[in-house]
């Protein structure tokens, strides 16, 4: 599918299918696409060209009211006139479900996200991860058949996302419902999806499980954009193996000190609490590696050696 | 969850449900319905008059039987610069100009208070105190100056009982814009209009200076600058655009008002005056038309070059 | 918000502001005075002494019934006019991207950034050219032009503060577009349109200029008092109309002050 904004191409020849069930991330740096994507799953973007399937029915042409598809919005987008009790029950209001059996449905979906006797407030006197659960909550009481989730922990502290990472996976688990969602962290999509989707100006990069695309990275973007790796120009490959292609090397692959290692010298070291951070100049190219912090650094200027096993150096593309 | 729900339900029935798949498939078919009642009212309705009474400005009457030729021509404006009619031009932009300026000396103090050392009630306060001025009956503001200049009225009896009414003779004296009082003087008119049109020049330049950020100000004074440095150097060109946006009001009103200077003043007409008196009585829709296109034609310029200077940001 | 730190004002910077609200206010009290004065054929300050008995003399005139009755009849039907048209006028702007949106808006606003008899004249010799009879029609014709600008800049600023995902998120959720009016768009501008609707009112009921070249033998409320104000007839009944034509335009304009002070502010601007 393909949706262009005038000459701006915001989704590109996207070919994406999620399984049912799936857990599944749209991950990429912001304008790449994914949130786009999924508005056109939703139904509030309608495509330019391409075919939409939803469990094998045809969603072109169907307003996203009548696509039994939730989302949980970026801003939340709680009704700020109704109270939390109305704001879960609207769903089902509006399908016209009696006033009785929605506010228990409603009350039955503040429990399962945690905010039990929440009904009465008004959001405006909810905190932000509070708003967060019952945006959740608004979503999932429609019992929908794939939830869609627009960086659903952006606005949230770091601890707070923590904790929200892993209530969504148990949550998903729970429902037994396909789970999109769209994020720029790759912590979050690496940790919490299935499968994982990486976009960069309106394509799909690469899409597979999180071990595949942290391991074996199909492009320079998709190394450089997922984790922190070294991306290893072909000539300085060359060097190495003989092949000029290019490659990335992970931080933690670096062992620092083996004797047959290639010469390095130290410029510079930080602390990040559990590994250190140093970073190396081999043949005048910048490396950085990650130790475990209990291993001692060697000062900045040392030289010292660094090492790897030829597995840990991954081949891959050209593209940007 | 054992039965699984369509993924896709079906259209719901009934026209609003139809409807509303309409607008969501063809946004466009929406925006033509939003936008149709209130173009076709203003841009047909409106405009189209607007434009007809443009067009006739083209045309000229006859002097001898007092009929409208339909003939293209631009005779009627050459009448415009006849030298009365001149004089009616010249005199109403220069009142429109002194009683700019005039409402921009006197709202800047209030709207300088309101944006900066008025907080919490008596923010609401201040902001009432200037929009109710504002909306309050046009007609009875200028009644309530009829009854303040009138020569039996307040002020004389004022500068009466301060025994200052010599004063107030040596104004009347000035010529020109003295007269034999207050309320058949061009000073009285100046009056009216500055009450009138003040709240129009206030808010625009409090919204200004309420952008001023503090920091800015304490930036300067951080550089050496006295209060009156500040102020001069600081707060005043940032208030401008607000000034200039008050000013589109006061001017482009003055310009166009034929009732205050019906009411007070001399009997030497303005625009507007020379506008009502052409259509109605004279019949002369031509000369009048012609009339209202020079206030479009001073506001065009004077909206051109308030554009240039960022007043419309101050709105 | 910027504050100066130094919290209080110069002596002179007091003087100046307290002078200016004077100058705009001692007026119109004046007319609450002149409301209560015995005097009848000039006016004479100070009033030599009060009464109330031209409250019950103007409330015996028909004449001023029935202005009043007709200028409520044409702001009423003039704001419902400007509601509606204003509304879709403010939803397209808001709601959609398009080309031509600053037209539109300028379209909106001209008929009250033109001075007013530009605005009179125009539809005069348009209802002349047409063959259109003088009625409260044509009034309502006219105000009801001036008014939408009222209405919409109240709608237009509600409906940016309102998020655009609130309509998502309806639509979502299962509501089609008319049900998504309902119970969101609506409840969430609503107090911003009657707003509008309460200062388009005042404006209407208050026009004069506009209102002079529109009505044929019909006189509106500001049409009477214009009459009173050229050609004199009865001074005491025109200050007590005055003072009442005070009291009933702060009405709405409180109103909407009420309505509006937490976010947007009343669009005074326009008028």
């Amino acid at each position: 599918m393909s949706r262009h904004y005038g000459d701006v191409r915001a989704v590109d020849s996207v070919d994406l299918e999620v399984g049912e069930g799936e857990f599944f991330a749209l991950l990429g740096p912001s304008g790449s696409g994914k949130t786009t994507s999924l508005r056109l799953i939703a139904g509030f973007d309608q495509p330019t060209s391409g075919h939409i399937e939803i469990f094998g029915e045809t969603a072109e042409g169907v307003p996203p009211y009548r696509r039994n598809v939730n989302t949980v919005f970026q801003d939340y987008a709680l009704f700020p006139h109704m109270s939390v009790r109305d704001n879960v029950a609207y769903g089902l209001m509006i399908r016209g479900m009696g006033r009785k059996d929605r506010y228990l449905a409603a009350e039955d979906a503040l429990e399962m996200v945690r905010l039990p006797g929440y009904g009465d407030r008004p959001p405006s006197a909810l905190s932000g991860g509070q708003r967060q659960r019952v945006a959740l909550a608004r979503a999932i009481v429609n019992k929908p058949r794939v939830l869609l989730l627009d960086e659903p922990l952006g606005a949230l502290d770091l601890k707070l996302r923590e904790q929200m990472q892993e209530e969504l996976k148990s949550l998903q688990q729970a429902l037994d419902i396909t789970f999109i969602f769209v994020t720029h962290d790759q912590g979050e999509a690496l940790s919490m999806a299935d499968r994982v989707a990486v976009f960069n100006q309106g394509r799909i990069r690469q899409i597979g499980s999180p071990e595949d695309i942290y391991q074996r990275p199909r492009s320079r973007f998709v190394a450089d954009f997922v984790g922190s790796s070294n991306v290893l120009e072909p000539s300085f490959v060359k060097d190495l193996t003989g092949t000029g292609t290019w490659a990335s090397l992970r931080p933690e692959a670096i062992r620092i000190g083996d004797e047959d290692g290639h010469p390095a010298t130290v410029v510079s070291r930080s602390y990040t609490g559990a590994m250190n951070r140093i970073g190396l100049e081999i043949r005048g190219v910048r490396l950085t590696a990650t130790v475990p912090a209990d291993v001692p650094v060697p000062a900045v200027g040392a030289s010292v050696t660094a090492s790897w096993d030829a597995a840990a150096l991954h081949v891959m593309g050209a593209d940007a | 969850m054992t039965v699984l729900a369509p993924a896709i339900l079906p259209p719901g029935g009934g026209v609003l449900a139809r409807l509303s798949d309409l607008f969501w498939r063809r946004p466009s078919v929406l925006l033509a319905v939003l936008l149709g009642p209130p173009v076709l009212w203003l841009g047909v309705i409106y405009l189209g008059s607007l434009l007809a009474l443009l067009a006739q400005s083209f045309f000229s009457i006859d002097e001898f039987s007092g009929l409208i030729q339909y003939e293209w021509t631009l005779k009627t404006y050459g009448e415009l610069l006849h030298p009365a009619n001149l004089d009616i031009i010249l005199r109403t932009v220069l009142m429109a100009a002194t009683v700019t300026l005039a409402a921009a000396v006197i709202a800047f103090p209030i709207a300088y208070y309101a944006a900066r050392y008025a907080r919490g009630r008596w923010k609401a306060l201040f902001y009432l105190g200037i929009m109710l001025p504002l909306w309050s009956s046009y007609l009875v503001k200028v009644y309530a100056w009829k009854l303040i200049l009138a020569k039996e009225g307040i002020l004389n009896w004022i500068f009466a009982k301060l025994h200052m009414t010599w004063l107030l003779d040596a104004v009347l004296g000035i010529p020109v814009i003295g007269g034999n009082s207050l309320s058949v003087s061009y000073i009285g008119t100046f009056l009216v209009f500055l009450y009138v049109w003040l709240p129009f020049m206030i808010l625009p330049v409090q919204a200004a200076l309420e952008r001023v950020p503090v920091s800015l100000l304490e930036a300067s004074a951080d550089q050496g600058g006295g209060p009156r440095q500040t102020f001069r150097h600081v707060t005043f060109p940032l208030a401008l655009p607000g000034v200039i946006a008050g000013s589109i009001f006061t001017f482009s009103l003055t310009l166009g008002d034929y009732i205050i200077p019906q009411i007070v003043g001399s009997s030497r007409l303005f625009i507007g005056q020379a506008v009502y008196a052409h259509q109605g009585t004279a019949g002369n829709i031509p000369l009048a038309a012609a009339f209202t296109v020079v206030p479009i034609v001073i506001m065009g310029f004077y909206l051109w070059g308030a554009k240039r200077m960022g007043a419309f940001d101050a709105l | 918000m910027p504050f100066d730190r130094q919290k209080r004002a110069s002596l002179g910077l007091t003087i100046a502001a307290g002078c200016g609200l004077a100058f705009l206010h001692l007026p119109i009290l004046l007319i609450f005075v002149y409301a209560f004065t015995t005097e009848e054929k000039s006016y004479r300050w100070p009033p030599p002494d009060l009464t109330v008995k031209w409250f019950s003399v103007t409330w015996n005139r028909p004449d001023v019934w029935e202005a009043l009755g007709l200028s409520v009849q044409v702001a009423a039907i003039s704001t419902a006019v400007a509601m509606i048209l204003g509304t879709l006028c403010a939803a397209a702007v808001a709601r959609t991207k398009f080309f031509g949106r600053e037209t539109i808006s300028l379209l909106v606003i001209l008929p009250i950034a033109l001075p007013g008899i530009i605005t009179g004249i125009a539809l005069r010799s348009a209802f002349n050219i047409a063959d259109i009879p003088f009625s409260i029609w044509t009034i309502i014709l006219g105000h009801a032009t001036f008014c939408v600008v009222v209405v919409y800049n109240n709608a237009v600023a509600r409906f940016r503060r309102t998020s655009g995902s609130l309509i998502e998120a309806s639509m979502d959720l299962g509501a089609n577009g008319f049900q998504t009016l309902r119970h969101v768009i609506l409840p969430n501008i609503g107090t911003a349109l009657l707003a509008g609707g309460m200062l388009a009112f005042a404006l209407s009921f208050d026009e004069v200029i506009v209102t002079t070249f529109t009505a044929g033998q019909q006189a509106t409320l500001p049409i009477w008092m214009l009459e009173e104000l050229v050609r004199p007839r009865q001074r005491p009944v025109t200050n007590v109309v005055a003072m009442v034509v005070v009291l009933v335009t702060f009405l709405p304009i409180l109103g909407a002050y009420y309505l509006t002070r937490d976010g947007d502010r009343v669009a005074g601007h326009g008028k």
